[in-house]
């Protein structure tokens, strides 16, 4: 068994880590002083050594992405912190910052620093409340602190953070989007080249960074290449933050090295599945990566695996479902998920999308026809890859992975004009 | 005018914290829907103005977010989560249930402006599904009898406390509130906690 641990969520279970003078008594900004000690470059260099990969679903390594900034070019440098999580099953980066907001405000002081970034946005979900409410208390007592503001510690360096909140949009999370909206755009996606790093927000070098990456980089500076490494595996090294929901006994957020099975989320720290129900598939990663089944539960939670495995880690985010759910039904709700947030701005994405709804309504509604999986597939294959950005491709993954490994359903649903499911427990819609 | 001349010097500091006047553009919608209960077409032409934007830039931008209102929301905007995790835990019933109360379609909002019930996708809170909000604070794990007595409540204009009260969660008092408090210019004046839209708002929808 796999040891959960105390990292990034060492201090949900205070009560009190909110509160600027509780978070300092637990060493919290312990590491402005390690890191103004050194020189940017170095930071951005233990970054890298530590193998941090972003957490917010791609994986990309952050110091890696740091090192991408251009350098000299006139104009400032921009750290956004990406706090706007929205992939269905994914709920780690709230829960961070309402129980631990200045975890994050410290992360985004020493990482501006590194990168040499002097004012920092941070946008976060329009809809999350509490959050929002935590995270503008705790920026508000850093100011007064002066842990943010001119000549911060008295080491020269500057830093404005602007809380910035997004107003009901998934398709803010993709970093360009995010970054259009910031401008006061609709939040559609750009295409890369360039990427941020080279030409983002007002055009200058930007890098834009999720919530548990920015608030794992304090423990990098504080505990050491080796301590993070001694984490996870070679290539997906440190803590992760696991959602676990849908059919178990017990949803939420565990702490685990990355690598850890699945099987030890779900019926180790997440206590079995609900009313002692038998597992039919489950997301790696949210949403928008591929459903595996109760042959992969020994996958290792990492990068390298789940991909091996034929989906994606994504945000860690396990959404369980137990053999109950129809899977045509759980489809038809992912994608009308997905028909709902695309941006509009890439035809493939925009209308296949509402296609694909709209086959998935009518063989879960008794219609389907024979031709209407291959169809399904047909249109998946014309939406991956001919996106700008990954809601796209993240959109094909509930259908392609479920015609993968429950074409049959698919089939009785045609053939017996109707979901075998009957009282099934998902709602097509309120009316 | 839509924005008052006090909430002007608010969209002035709005406009002055960012390096481009236009990234104030969000904020600004946000302060002109805790004035006038939605994007008001008057409110759009004031600050396409502020921010030398044309009426269909700002327009453009509003109807893309999901939290921008075409019409007046009422005092207490109920959110109920439609993604897969709530739905699996009658999340779908609850909506059908308080839409079902208050005899309006999903988006709707009750005769007496108090109660705009609408679903909406996942709302990062998956573990407390089926997740319900009002005024985006959390009211998780409800059945749906517990659903439609918190709707019967809010109908009386009495707000039960959120799920994480005990942490320290609090529930803006109207969306009106909220939505001062989403612009990011501090608490909510007083005097928006008791504000309740009339249903016809002030100027007909959006063009």
């Amino acid at each position: 068994m796999t040891e959960p641990v105390s990292v990034l969520s060492s201090r949900w279970r205070d009560g009190r880590a909110h509160e600027i003078a509780r978070y300092t008594d637990l060493d919290g900004y312990a590491s402005l002083d390690l890191a103004f000690a050194k020189d940017p470059a170095e930071l951005v260099q233990i970054v890298k050594d530590s193998g941090l990969r972003g957490r917010g679903g791609a994986g990309f390594p952050t110091g890696m992405k740091w090192g991408f900034l251009a350098k000299g070019t006139g104009r400032p440098i921009y750290l956004v912190v990406n706090a706007d999580e929205s992939e269905p099953g994914t709920f780690k980066d709230m829960e961070l910052v309402e129980r631990d907001p200045h975890a994050l405000v410290e992360g985004t002081i020493v990482s501006a620093y590194a990168i040499g970034c002097q004012q920092a946005f941070i946008y976060l979900r329009g809809e999350c409340g509490f959050a929002g409410r935590r995270l503008s208390a705790a920026i508000g007592q850093a100011y007064e602190r002066g842990l943010l503001g001119r000549d911060i510690k008295g080491s020269g360096f500057d830093l404005e953070v602007v809380l910035h909140r997004g107003a009901g949009a998934y398709i803010c999370g993709e970093e360009t989007a995010l970054l259009s909206s910031l401008e006061g755009e609709r939040g559609q996606p750009k295409l890369r080249p360039p990427f941020p790093a080279v030409e983002g927000l007002y055009r200058a070098p930007t890098t834009v960074n999720n919530v548990e990456t920015i608030a794992s980089v304090p423990w990098i500076f504080r505990q050491g290449v080796d301590w993070f490494r001694s984490m996870g595996t070679e290539k997906s090294p440190g803590p992760k933050l696991f959602s676990v929901c849908g059919d178990v006994r017990r949803p939420g957020n565990y702490e685990y090295p990355l690598g850890t099975p699945a099987r030890e989320l779900i019926a180790g720290a997440a206590g079995g599945m609900l009313d002692g129900k038998e597992l039919k598939a489950w997301t790696p990663g949210g949403s928008s990566t591929p459903m595996l089944t109760a042959d992969h539960l020994d996958t290792p939670m990492d990068f390298e695996s789940i991909q091996r495995a034929g989906s994606l880690l994504g945000t860690g985010a396990l959404i369980v479902l137990s053999q109950d759910v129809c899977i045509v039904r759980a489809c038809l709700n992912f994608t009308r998920f997905y028909a709902h947030e695309s941006c509009g701005k890439c035809t493939p994405c925009r209308e296949g999308t509402d296609w694909m709804w709209k086959i998935l309504t009518r063989l879960e509604g008794g219609q389907g026809r024979r031709e209407d999986m291959d169809t399904l597939a047909d249109i998946c294959d014309s939406i991956f890859g001919r996106s700008f950005c990954a809601l796209g491709d993240g959109a094909t993954s509930p259908i392609v992975s479920a015609l993968q490994y429950f074409r049959a359903e698919f089939d009785q649903h045609v053939d017996g004009h109707g979901c075998p499911f009957g009282g099934a427990r998902v709602a097509v819609g309120a009316h | 005018m839509p924005l008052t001349e006090k909430t002007l010097a608010s969209a002035d500091e709005l406009i002055a914290r960012y390096p481009e006047r236009r990234s104030a553009l969000l904020p600004l919608l946000f302060l002109l829907q805790a004035e006038d209960g939605y994007v008001s077409p008057a409110g759009i032409a004031q600050v396409a103005g502020l921010l030398g934007l044309t009426r269909a830039e700002v327009a453009g931008v509003a109807t893309f977010y999901n939290m921008f209102r075409r019409r007046p929301v009422g005092k207490y905007l109920v959110s109920v989560c439609r993604t897969l995790p709530c739905q699996l835990r009658g999340s779908g019933e609850i909506a059908g249930a308080l839409c079902r109360r208050l005899g309006v379609p999903p988006g709707g909002t009750d005769p007496s402006g108090a109660v705009t019930v609408e679903e909406v996708e996942c709302l990062a809170a998956c573990d407390g599904a089926p997740v319900l909000q009002v005024n985006t604070e959390n009211y998780e794990r409800l059945s749906k009898d517990e659903a439609l007595a918190l709707v019967e409540r809010l109908l009386r204009d009495e707000l039960p406390p959120p799920t994480l009260a005990g942490d320290g969660a609090t529930t803006e008092l109207s969306t009106a509130s909220l939505h001062w408090r989403l612009a990011g210019v501090g608490d909510p004046p007083s005097e928006l906690a008791g504000r309740r839209p009339s249903p016809e708002g002030s100027g007909g929808e959006l063009p």
